[in-house]
């Protein structure tokens, strides 16, 4: 059962082959056996997802309902979730229950899926490997002493482990791609405004998107559809209409015209890694495609942008974690200054306290132009080079990190290491633009991702084109092993 | 040596919206705490900002009523820092590109004297909550009620040079957001609040001197009584060989004194940068052409209008046109009354006013309506009742005793106009008071005085003066 898509899941239930509930409880059994050496969710809401299982269940022989009801998925813990604890990876939210859910959470409800939990990330999604959690590390399925990535490490390891048919995740500068390539799944960060950012607990405004975290494009194409769409809750949101998704994904790609930015393929990318992108490309090649070799010139200055960027804004968003309203509040301040200090020293870990460092640091007078300005500017370049690029071609694609999970521990004293994982991806959301990572062959034995970035409102042509790759090849149907019955 | 004042007014009036700036809760005045704050106002996790687009249109309504350019583009901006009222630990506000630009208000200083005083800009920003430090034993209570009602900043140039330019200016600015019907002015309530930024140099120096920012003035006798306090500290300081120190000070009307709450060095690094959560408001001239189609008659347009049509003087329109509503009554006093526009401007301004403000009263809820003033005008114009009597009249009709004429009919005040009654009283008067008579025709003038208080005295005020004055100068020349 648990290897099965969303698509067969969905016509077995309606066939009755099993109920929303038994499948329900398949999951549930699967996350308690297997996820304690996982540690892919922070919190597992069994009974909520029990009685909307049996909502789903009553939907289902009225013979009504859609393709995702009774489908249980998981949430990564951004998501604000009404009556379910939502951390956000930190001893901050530790007792946080939201009142109110997230418009990506409500619109899946709306669609009937079960939420079977809230799964680990980077706290406050500022991570790349899930190691910053204030909840443990998340494993790497695929080699449980290594890393999935982060910051949605929880969501991908979970999906790859198969404790969940699918999960959503946030991509605010690889985190949805990189854990996807890390745990050998697909994982798609929409265009910026494709998906409603409320209810998501903010990193960095202007990068932050939700997105589908799956086994295959067919079943991410499925999970975008009842995501996306203008919210009047965000005013970033795009008042744009959702095109069906799984329509065009078997669309033929003869004539495609693939992009492979010179920039991608350079030092610090592991051999087996460029290996895995390069025989991928070549199943393209088969499939009618033409390649091209583009220049993406300013893709150095993308992750010095992003540091400075993002924890400017995050700097900003959480300042809201002040331990007077709700989240964590330290014992007996004598004032104060005391109870902020102490509230967010106690309620925030290292690597969110370096980040809000570092962006009250470049938004602070005297430094505001030399840091944050500038590093606007940059973003506009950033932005035009895909714009010159997609004069050229349809689609630009290169390796989503620059190698395969590595250990856990092993990066976790040198900052700079770590964010350079996210080298290839952080462009793509400084620009605005969707991308997707899909599973390509594995590279020494580990999962290698694909990373095809579109233009604007392009999500319905990555998907087809990740489909025609997933129809031509097995990568994506790869699964650790030791996955259980 | 001379000096020279030098002041600068922030005001912020909230803009009278039903719902906040930024969310869709209620923005009433006086509910119980925290009752009116959503999840958004609450700044909790995840939740985003929604510009509220009447909140918009308010501003730029004060934009052209002023003459300002309204900005095609302008930018949300957070002011970041920490207080426990301020949930977010940012105001979303507007910094370098503010919805109204620079513009410019006439103020008159009576005797037809005027100033234009220059508006520097004007920008939208959300109001934070309160905090309540009474009643919670040692700990602060948080009510955001207030969080996220938006506030129109409106900051001025340093172009005022004393307390009553100064006022003159908030209360025109004051008038002006009312006409519009974009804030309701309330101060008590603090819909309406003032800044005073004031500095003091020697006279002819171009240079300003170091200012002083002043706060919490929330009435307009409070805004003059800080600043002369504050010109005088400051003249003080110096003229002792003291520099003045650049800081924020809290004006206590109790004490009538204003002390320091914190200098320049230990003001905040706000760190404002343009909000990422909320889109430039990009505005076409179509759409301010549009808002600029709604505006009413502006105060000086009225005052103007005023002063032509009803040919008064510029302090008598100045009054009258203090208010929309205010003046609404004139207007409909003298449309009703028919009678002398400048004896239906010393009513409203004078006898009205006086009442009206005496007991707290708003004009639109005057126990003396427009149509009975009018109907007292009348009697006065008819010479029926004289001015004087015309008092008791107004007093009787405050109290509800009914219109004009139910008054003088129940309390028998019509004007005794027969000469020869009059005559009688007039020729007993004199008779009775012979050595009064003596002194008069010896050359004691002020003496007419009295024999008008007797025969009024007599007829309980209800003689016609003119013709006493005429009898008894007639009567007292005869031997």
């Amino acid at each position: 059962m648990h290897n099965k898509s969303i698509t067969e899941l969905a016509a077995d239930l309606r066939a009755g082959d099993y109920s929303s509930v038994e499948l329900t409880q398949y999951f549930l059994d699967r996350i308690q056996r297997m996820d304690a050496g996982l540690n892919s969710f922070v919190t597992v809401c069994s009974d909520e997802a029990l009685s909307a299982a049996q909502a789903a269940d009553r939907q289902l022989q009225a013979g009504q309902g859609g393709l995702l009801t009774g489908i249980p998925i998981a949430h990564k813990d951004i998501f604000c979730t009404k009556g379910i604890r939502t951390t956000c990876g930190s001893k901050m939210l530790e007792n946080f229950i939201s009142p109110y859910d997230a418009t990506v959470v409500t619109r899946l409800k709306a669609a009937g899926v079960v939420n079977l939990g809230k799964t680990n990330m980077d706290e406050f999604a500022m991570g790349s490997s899930n190691e910053t959690s204030y909840y443990g590390p998340v494993r790497n399925p695929w080699d449980t002493e290594t890393v999935p990535g982060g910051s949605s490490g929880g969501s991908a390891a979970c999906v790859a482990a198969r404790l969940a048919p699918a999960a959503t995740g946030t991509d605010t500068g690889g985190s949805i791609r990189q854990p996807a390539a890390l745990c050998g799944i697909t994982g798609l960060k929409p265009t910026y405004g494709r998906v409603s950012r409320y209810g998501m607990i903010a990193f960095a405004s202007s990068l932050d998107q939700a997105g589908p975290m799956t086994t295959s494009a067919a079943d991410a194409a499925i999970l975008l559809q009842a995501m996306a769409g203008f919210d009047e809750r965000d005013s970033t949101s795009a008042d744009q209409p959702v095109p069906d998704y799984s329509a065009g994904l078997e669309d033929d790609l003869t004539g495609l015209k693939i992009g492979l930015p010179k920039e991608y393929f350079g030092e610090g990318l592991d051999d087996a890694v460029a290996k895995s992108v390069e025989e991928a490309i070549a199943e393209y090649r088969k499939l009618g495609a033409e390649v091209i070799e583009i220049s993406l010139p300013n893709t150095h200055l993308a992750v010095p942008t992003y540091y400075v960027v993002a924890p400017a804004e995050c700097s900003s968003n959480l300042s809201r974690f002040d331990g007077v309203r709700y989240g964590h509040r330290c014992e007996d301040p004598k004032d104060l200054e005391d109870l902020y200090k102490r509230s967010r020293a106690e309620g925030f870990g290292d690597e969110v306290k370096r980040r809000i460092l570092i962006g009250t640091y470049a938004l602070s007078a005297g430094y505001y132009d030399a840091y944050y300005l500038k590093a606007q500017k940059i973003r506009h370049l950033i932005s035009d080079d895909f714009t010159q690029a997609f004069k050229q071609v349809d689609v630009i694609m290169g390796p989503t990190a620059p190698d395969t999970g590595f250990r856990i521990g092993e990066r976790a004293g040198d900052p700079v290491s770590m964010y350079l994982s996210d080298i290839y991806t952080i462009a793509v959301n400084l620009a605005g633009l969707p991308g997707i990572s899909i599973p390509a062959a594995p590279a020494n034995g580990k999962p290698a991702g694909l990373q095809i970035i579109g233009n604007y409102f392009a999500e319905a042509k990555l998907l087809n084109v990740a489909h025609r790759l997933q129809m031509a090849t097995d990568y994506h149907k790869a699964a650790p092993a030791n996955l259980g019955q | 040596m001379q000096w020279e004042t030098v002041i600068g007014l922030e005001i912020h009036a909230q803009l009278a919206t039903k719902s906040k700036i930024f969310s869709g809760a209620s923005t009433a005045y006086g509910a119980e705490p925290n009752t009116q704050a959503c999840n958004v106002d609450l700044g909790m996790p995840g939740v985003l900002p929604v510009l509220n687009r009447e909140a918009v249109c308010m501003a730029v309504k004060f934009g052209v009523a002023i003459g300002a350019k309204v900005a095609p583009r302008s930018v949300f901006a957070r002011k970041n820092y920490f207080y426990p009222d301020l949930p977010k630990g940012y105001q979303i506000s507007q910094m370098e590109l503010p919805i109204v630009g620079v513009g410019k208000l006439t103020i008159n200083l009576g005797d037809g004297e005027s100033k234009v005083i220059g508006i520097t800009r004007a920008h939208l920003e959300e109001d934070a909550g309160k905090s309540l430090h009474e009643d919670f034993h040692g700990m602060t209570g948080i009510d955001l009620n207030r969080a996220g009602t938006p506030l129109l900043e409106i900051v001025s140039e340093p172009d005022m040079s004393s307390a009553v330019e100064a006022v003159a200016y908030a209360k025109k600015i004051h008038a002006l957001v009312r006409y519009i019907e974009i804030c309701d002015g309330n101060m008590a309530e603090g819909s309406f609040r003032c800044d005073a930024n004031v500095s003091v140099r020697p006279k002819g120096q171009e240079k300003l001197g170091t200012r002083a920012e002043l706060k919490n003035l929330n009435s307009f006798r409070f805004l003059e009584k800080a600043i002369n306090l504050e010109v005088e500290r400051q003249i003080d300081i110096i003229e002792s060989g003291g520099k003045v120190a650049q800081e924020t000070r809290l004006y206590d009307a109790d004490r009538n004194e204003t002390r320091s709450m914190r200098s320049k060095e230990e003001a905040n690094d706000y760190r404002y940068f343009p909000d990422p959560d909320l889109l430039p408001v990009e505005l076409d001239d179509a759409f301010i052409d549009a808002i600029r189609e709604t505006l009413p008659e502006l105060p000086d347009e009225k005052r103007q209008r005023f002063e032509a049509d009803y040919v008064l003087s510029q302090q008598d329109a100045v009054v009258l046109t203090a208010s929309r509503e205010l003046a609404d009554y004139y207007e409909a006093v003298v449309a009703t009354a028919q009678t002398d526009p400048k004896i239906a401007a010393n009513w409203v301004s004078g006898e009205l006013a006086a009442a009206l403000n005496k007991e707290a009263v708003d004009v639109v809820n005057s126990p003396v309506t427009a149509e009975l003033l009018a109907g007292l005008l009348k009697r006065i114009a008819d010479q029926t009742i004289s001015g004087k009597i015309a008092k008791q009249v107004f007093e009787a009709m405050w109290q509800g005793e009914g219109d004009a004429d139910a008054v003088i009919e129940a309390k028998g005040l019509k004007q005794i106009t027969d000469s020869g009654a009059i005559e009688k009283l007039v020729d007993d008067v004199v008779t009775t008071n012979p050595k009064q008579a003596e002194q008069y025709r010896s050359g004691k003038d002020k003496l007419f005085g009295f024999f008008v208080g007797q025969v009024m005295k007599e007829t309980k005020g209800k003689a016609n003066p003119q013709q006493v004055n005429e009898l008894l100068k007639k009567r007292l020349a005869q031997d």
